[in-house]
Order: structure tokens, then sequence, then C-alpha cells
């Protein structure tokens, strides 16, 4: 899993991502890291609070770990369907799920290509 | 809180990835309501959630007890279930015995009980095999 430092929100996250949100959260939410991975042990190894999860496992297990390691939010890559006990999960939650057409990695890529960009809005 | 120990105690059923973490966010929202600091509350979270999902995918049923006091908090999870043959295999991060199934659900990375283990003051484990495995977990308030 690779997790890299952030000078983003949720919304900025939605803008670069083309995503579109499921659940929402505070557009302005930091997110202090951001780490992509489909293992959740991995997660719960090397995330930390506050960071955004970029994952294809689109499951309530994916909400639970953002919630027990207080990560800022989850977003589904490559359009994965998502069932309603996990956004119900997600409400009840209160953790922030969005869904984007990309790949992982290119998700993962044009967030890291945001964070190396000149400081500015996205 | 002070002088007082706060206890509870929440059933785990194996196989039922469906309320897998369950448990462990009860705990999680225990630990808030009682203001326990962020950080413990995240240790204590995360080792509470992996010890949880090891007794969903390899045990029969389990209980999860947690004990909460002004100095540190307790969590002690015991199974019914195959138990663990070699401890110190199961301790290596990245050994599994992972099955397709658990692996879809985003587990099986072999990084549960080192996990715990990462996240605890004081960890211990006993297992039985044919019987089951019990886990004590202690994360200090100071």
């Amino acid at each position: 899993m690779a997790v890299g430092e952030a000078g983003l929100t949720l919304d900025d996250v939605c803008r670069v991502l083309d995503a579109e949100t499921l659940v929402p959260g505070r557009p302005e939410a930091p997110v202090q890291s951001i780490g992509a991975a489909d293992l959740m042990s991995d997660v719960l190894a090397l995330g930390t609070a506050g960071m955004l999860l970029l994952t294809g496992l689109a499951t309530t297990q994916a909400i639970r770990t953002a919630t027990v390691a207080d990560l800022v939010g989850v977003v589904f890559v490559r359009n994965k369907p998502v069932g309603e006990e996990v956004l119900a999960l997600a409400r009840d939650s209160g953790v922030p799920v969005m869904r984007t057409h990309l790949t992982l990695f290119e998700a993962a890529g044009r967030l890291y290509a945001q964070l190396r960009a000149p400081r500015g809005r996205p | 809180m002070a002088g007082n120990e706060i206890r509870r105690a929440y059933a785990v059923h194996g196989g039922d990835y469906a309320n897998g973490g369950r448990a462990s966010t009860a705990i999680k929202d225990l630990l808030k309501a009682l203001a326990v600091r962020a950080d413990v509350i995240r240790r204590v979270a995360i080792a509470a959630y992996e010890a949880e999902m090891n007794v969903v995918m390899y045990a029969r049923r389990g209980t999860m007890a947690i004990s909460v006091t002004p100095a540190r908090v307790t969590v002690e999870v015991s199974d019914e279930g195959p138990g663990i043959p070699d401890i110190g295999l199961a301790m290596q991060e990245g050994w599994s015995t992972a099955t397709p199934e658990m692996r879809e659900m985003g587990f099986g990375a072999g990084m549960g009980l080192p996990n715990i283990q990462r996240n605890s003051d004081e960890f211990r484990i006993v297992s039985e095999v044919g019987r089951g495995t019990r886990l004590f977990i202690q994360v200090a308030m100071v």
C-alpha cells in the first residue's frame, strides 16, 4: 500500500478523480494522506488517521476499516457496483464514500500528480 | 469514570461476514462516549477489529469482553474454533491460511495478529488445537 502526504480536501479529490458522491461528507474535510489498497489488514497496518482510501473492495469491510482506522473517506474505483448495505453502513458510520470510473492505478496517479503540482486549487 | 471500571461484552458469530466489525465499532463508540484519548481509541479499535475478524473467519463463535478503567483499556477475545497449531508462525507478517472467500473480503494478508500486537501495550495469545484461542489485548491510557 502506498501512502502519500496530501494537502487536499474531499471536494478536491472528487474533482480530480471525476468522482460521484455516494455518501457525502464535509467538502472541506482535509485529506491528511492517501492510500491505495484492496487488503484491509494492510490498511490497518500502514494507514494513518485522516487518510483517504482508494480501493476496489466495495464491501462493508472497507467501511468498517475506515471507521476503526479513522479514515477521512473511501473512494471505490473502476465504477464498482456498491450495494445498499455498504452505503447504509457508511451513512450510519459517518464515512464519506465516492466512486470513480478510474482504475486504482489511474486514480492514484492523478492524486499523486496533484500532490506534486504547484500549490493552488486543482 | 474516575475509580470506576466499565465492562461490556459482545458476541461474535463465525462466518457472519455481514456483521463482522460490528462489535469493534461498538467498542470504539463506547470509548468515544467515555472521552478516551483519540490515539488510544484508534489502537484499541484496530486491534479489536482484527481480533473480531479472526473469529468471524476462523472460529465457530467467540466473545469480546472490554474493560475500561482510568489506567487502561483491556480487550479479551475468546473463541471456540480450530485453534492455532503454531502461534510463532501465525505471528509472522505475511503468513496466512486465508481462503479465497476471506481474501475476497479484503483479509488474509497475514497481518492480523501482528497488527494486534503492534497496537497493544501488552498482548498475550493462547490457543489449543481443536478447542479455540484466547487473546489478551491491553492499551494504556497514559
